[in-house]
């Protein structure tokens, strides 16, 4: 009766292990016990609106009276599920280091500048296309303290809702030809198949002559479970 | 039933989420108009050897006091919506890894079949070394409808106590629910 269309299961192919020791945080922050599996209810199949966050900010860039140093870059993309249906009226969230990878953060330690005309962070919500469109600056590598001379490749921090509880994702987008990634343990904790799906790609018609690169990254949600009436038909 | 695109694997939130995601009363649920029984949540995030973790992002969903969701697949309309109450928080962990929310008690929403969940909050757990968001939820430990809940009944009998936080004495309705990592009494997360 009060049965709910559940989100598709998650292929066991998609995710890195919580556990992935090269990526030495996650030893003693990964859960030793095996997950619940628990069926969705209306818990895990309603979720917060778009209405929740915070006013629309599309442009990275802006912040001082300047502007800011480094590469402008367009990021656009549609948030989709795995059956390639958009995904409207989203919060998609983006934070990322400046152009010498630098983070406006008091924990970041990189003796890199910090630009007073980057703001480093915005938000906006997917259109009926479920496409959404930012304005920043090509972010920077930068080193960390994983192993000796970590660095983690250029990548721009996303932040997803979706339409459930269920579909909440937090991932890191890529730049195409980085070799940094291949010997980053946090891009490659994810099984090698699935990888490159975090990778944009360098688009000549998102960029705008004379003023920015463009880059394109779509993000896929999980998909629904047929529904209950085809479920039926199955049994 | 093919899947046409691969899903985007997750990845951890770093540790400098912090001028990006938590914003000005992120951790306030309900005002002084909104309905129910306002309670305060509060605890700690700590990993495997008990240690605190300072750079995590909680969040937490949930009912309205009547038990309805405010989303549109939540249709119940004989149970209200209340205009003061969107049902979602986020906060971060403080130095001491210790987060607090203020919101109400949910009522209870429908499980599986024809059941009935007891009150519950769903929570989402991120942090540096998280690759994958961690899942889980708080029930109330004073509250008789956990004995019939579906979901508490797939836990197993001697872990269930870590999804069970404890009314503080005092005044104040404050419950509090530490999340663990690891070590022994490793609190008990999803798999959606
Ligand atoms: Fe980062």
């Amino acid at each position: 009766m009060t049965d709910v269309l559940a989100y598709r299961a998650d292929d066991g192919n998609t995710h890195a292990n919580s556990l992935s020791p090269a990526y030495g945080s996650t030893v003693r922050r990964s859960p030793s016990q095996p997950l619940v599996a628990i069926p969705h209810t209306l818990t895990e199949v309603t979720g917060p609106s778009s209405q929740v966050l915070r006013a629309s900010l599309d442009d990275l860039t802006k912040i001082g009276t300047g502007e800011a140093l480094g590469e402008r870059i367009i990021v656009t993309g549609r948030v989709l599920d795995e059956d390639g249906r958009p995904v409207p009226n989203s919060v998609v969230e983006v934070w990322q280091a400046n152009a010498a990878g630098r983070y406006i953060h008091e924990r970041d330690q990189h003796p890199a500048p910090l630009d007073p005309n980057f703001r480093g962070e915005g938000r906006v919500v997917t259109d009926a296309d479920g496409r959404y469109r930012f304005l920043t600056i090509k972010p920077g590598a930068y080193p960390w303290k994983n192993h000796h001379n970590a660095w983690r490749p250029a990548h721009i921090h996303f932040s997803l809702f979706g339409p459930a509880f269920a579909t909440r994702l937090v991932t890191q987008m890529y730049f195409p030809g980085d070799p940094l990634i291949a010997i980053d343990p946090i891009a490659c904790a994810v099984p090698a198949a699935a990888r490159d799906r975090m990778v944009s790609r360098f688009d000549l018609d998102v960029t705008e002559p004379e003023f920015a690169l463009g880059y394109v990254f779509d993000i896929v949600l999980r998909g629904r479970n047929a529904t209950p009436m085809e479920d039926k038909h199955d049994h | 039933m093919t899947i046409k695109y691969g899903a985007t694997p997750s990845q951890t939130v770093g540790p400098f989420f912090h001028y990006a995601l938590p914003y000005a009363n992120g951790e306030t649920l309900a005002d002084a108009q909104t309905q129910g029984t306002r309670i305060e949540i509060t605890g700690r995030v700590l990993d495997a050897d008990g240690e605190p973790v300072p750079d995590a992002m909680i969040e937490i969903w949930q009912a309205n006091h009547a038990g309805r969701y405010a989303h549109a697949e939540d249709s119940r309309s004989e149970f209200a919506l209340d205009p003061h109450f969107t049902g979602f928080g986020r906060t971060a962990t403080d130095a001491t890894g210790t987060f607090r929310f203020t919101t109400v008690r949910p009522g209870r929403v429908p499980g599986p079949g024809n059941s009935l969940q007891a009150p519950h909050i769903a929570i989402g757990l991120f942090g540096r070394g998280l690759l994958n968001r961690l899942v889980t939820r708080l029930y109330f430990a004073d509250a008789a409808e956990n004995a019939d809940d579906p979901i508490l009944a797939l836990v197993p009998e001697r872990r269930r106590s870590t999804l069970l936080a404890q009314r503080l004495p005092g005044e104040a309705a404050t419950y509090r629910l530490d999340l663990r990592l690891g070590g022994n009494d490793e609190t008990v997360f999803f798999a959606l």
